[in-house]
């Protein structure tokens, strides 16, 4: 199978991989996938807290090229997004950005899954409600 | 100067030697007579080049000539041995005994043979890959007619003990066949000393043609009979109609005379150059090699680096080195190789495969050059992936619950 261009870049370099401490309560972590389905993604954002805008994300996965990809990609985009937008980023615009083949839009929905995940650990970590999000179904 | 990409894909298929190359040209073109025409020149020709093609494949596995039937390859021959011998022995019984870790072209082919009303035992393995012997003789029943059990596997190259299971077979009245796609070329196999009675191997994976390949059926102690699965002229002693493929089965018997008389060296060639890569990548941390390493064959290996997946692995090279992973990313299943997850793998680590195969045209430069790309491509997405870090941090991944989907 060939690799979008995209795709291929982000693979080999990726942006920010990397780890940001999960004890700083400015911090949210989304740990998502499972090793046995061959994809393990951990997404995570800094917010200002003057702000709210995600000042720094980080991103570490076990997966194929595109999970790398969809990840480094995601990273790029929380930057600099306040969080209620960064809540906003569906998976099909990355299937869009990285020309993702339809057996990889399961890579797309485990990145939106991570950011998600990690925006709810945020607000639980600063003692707000979990946000609940419908379930895409699509692995 | 090393030549990109490099081929360690050997499993899948291997070039063809420009030896056997040359010898089917002319059947191409000025011998170009159909080996059925009886009464013209052109006819005896190719019928005189079916017949030399034949003793070069019978040679290479101790059999008689006439016990050899041309196929279109080893899933064609798969096909045949098994429908064939269930159709023509139905009246004994209609129970076959096989293997997880089979092709699928003899897992289908069983699949099919339950449909139709048999019965199919299908052995597990040891965590080397190799069956137990003791495993076999518990399912035989008065019912079975068949064993049906690979001579060595194509994923992690491990050889099955097959003079004990002709032994067990031969000592319960049951044929046993054997697919030894992967082997015949590459190990000494005869059929005599090895006590097989059906096996089924191909031009393509021994360095002749593709789409051809033959179906070895014994004619004496016992005379083995299939029925055939296609209708038609009654060629291959009515077993395997259809008009022979001249140049592909003169290339396939020039394939096996060199393979015969070259194996040897070919054995060494390879087995050293696998063992320098396997040495080298399993300095890597956490690397393991799968499957049984003492009776192996010696051009493959099957290598595991955990908490790194197959594909993003390949993908940091695939351009320059050819190779397949155990890892179906690519696949509408996204499951991983069923053959490592039957040697009792985790799905991780099944994830986490390389399959190598070398060839006698493999070069030491082109395994430095592999070693050098894998080793550090594993370390780059090693230092990306979270679960190496866990691992690092001493976290034991069993203890987290995973989403699985």
């Amino acid at each position: 199978m060939a690799y979008s261009d995209k795709v291929i870049d982000h693979y080999s370099n990726p942006k920010n991989v990397g780890t940001l401490d999960k004890a700083n309560k400015n911090v949210g972590t989304g740990l998502v996938g499972a090793p046995e389905c061959g994809d393990v993604m951990r997404l995570q954002i800094e917010v200002d807290d003057a702000t709210g805008i995600i000042k720094d994300a980080k991103f570490k996965t076990f997966g194929c090229g595109s999970a790398i990809a969809s990840s480094s990609l995601a990273t790029e985009w929380l930057k600099g997004k306040t969080v209620d937008q960064a809540v906003a980023i569906d998976n099909m615009d990355i299937v869009e950005e990285l020309n993702l083949p339809p057996v990889k839009i399961h890579c797309s929905v485990l990145a939106e899954d991570a950011i998600k995940a990690a925006i709810n650990d945020y607000r639980v970590k600063n003692g707000l409600e979990q946000l609940v999000f419908e379930e895409k179904g699509v692995h | 100067m090393l030549k990109l990409p490099v081929y360690l894909d050997n499993n899948a298929t291997t070039p063809m030697d420009p030896r056997v190359l040359e010898t089917m040209i002319p059947y191409f073109t000025e011998n170009f007579g159909n080996a059925a025409s009886r009464n013209h020149p052109f006819g005896w020709a190719a019928e005189e080049a079916v017949d030399y093609a034949r003793e070069q494949v019978a040679q290479l596995i101790g059999a008689d000539p006439k016990e050899i039937i041309f196929t279109s390859g080893a899933t064609e021959g798969d096909n045949l041995a098994i429908k064939g011998v269930y159709e023509m022995y139905a009246s004994k019984g209609n129970h076959i005994i096989t293997v997880t870790t089979e092709h699928k072209a003899v897992l289908d082919t069983c699949k099919h043979i339950e449909k139709l009303g048999g019965e199919v035992t299908y052995l597990s393995v040891k965590e080397d890959g190799l069956i137990d012997i003791k495993d076999l003789e518990a399912a035989i029943k008065p019912t079975t007619i068949l064993i049906s059990i690979m001579y060595a596997n194509n994923e992690v190259g491990v050889i099955q003990p097959i003079k004990e299971i002709a032994a067990l077979a031969k000592k319960n009245g049951i044929l046993f066949f054997s697919d030894a796609t992967q082997a015949v070329g590459k190990i000494p196999v005869n059929v005599i000393a090895d006590g097989i009675d059906l096996m089924t191997f191909t031009g393509h994976k021994m360095y002749g043609p593709k789409g051809i390949g033959a179906l070895y059926v014994r004619r004496k102690n016992p005379r083995v009979k299939v029925t055939a699965q296609m209708d038609g002229g009654g060629h291959e002693r009515g077993m395997r109609s259809g008009t022979l493929n001249v140049p592909g089965i003169v290339g396939f018997g020039k394939a096996c005379e060199l393979c015969r008389l070259e194996m040897e060296q070919d054995a060494k060639h390879t087995s050293v150059l696998r063992d320098k890569l396997e040495n080298a990548l399993c300095q890597i941390e956490e690397s393991y090699v799968n499957g049984n390493k003492e009776h192996r064959l010696p051009h493959v290996a099957n290598i595991s680096f955990k908490h790194v997946e197959g594909e993003g692995l390949l993908m940091g090279f695939n351009k320059n080195i050819a190779l397949s992973s155990g890892s179906a990313c690519t696949s509408a299943s996204l499951e991983p190789s069923y053959v490592l997850k039957a040697l009792g793998l985790g799905d991780d680590l099944a994830h986490s495969s390389l399959r190598f195969g070398l060839s006698r045209f493999t070069t030491e430069e082109q395994i430095d050059y592999t070693i050098e790309q894998i080793t550090n491509t594993v370390l780059k997405l090693r230092d990306m992936s979270p679960l190496w870090e866990m691992y690092k941090e001493g976290i034991d991944l069993n203890s987290i619950e995973w989403a699985h989907h």
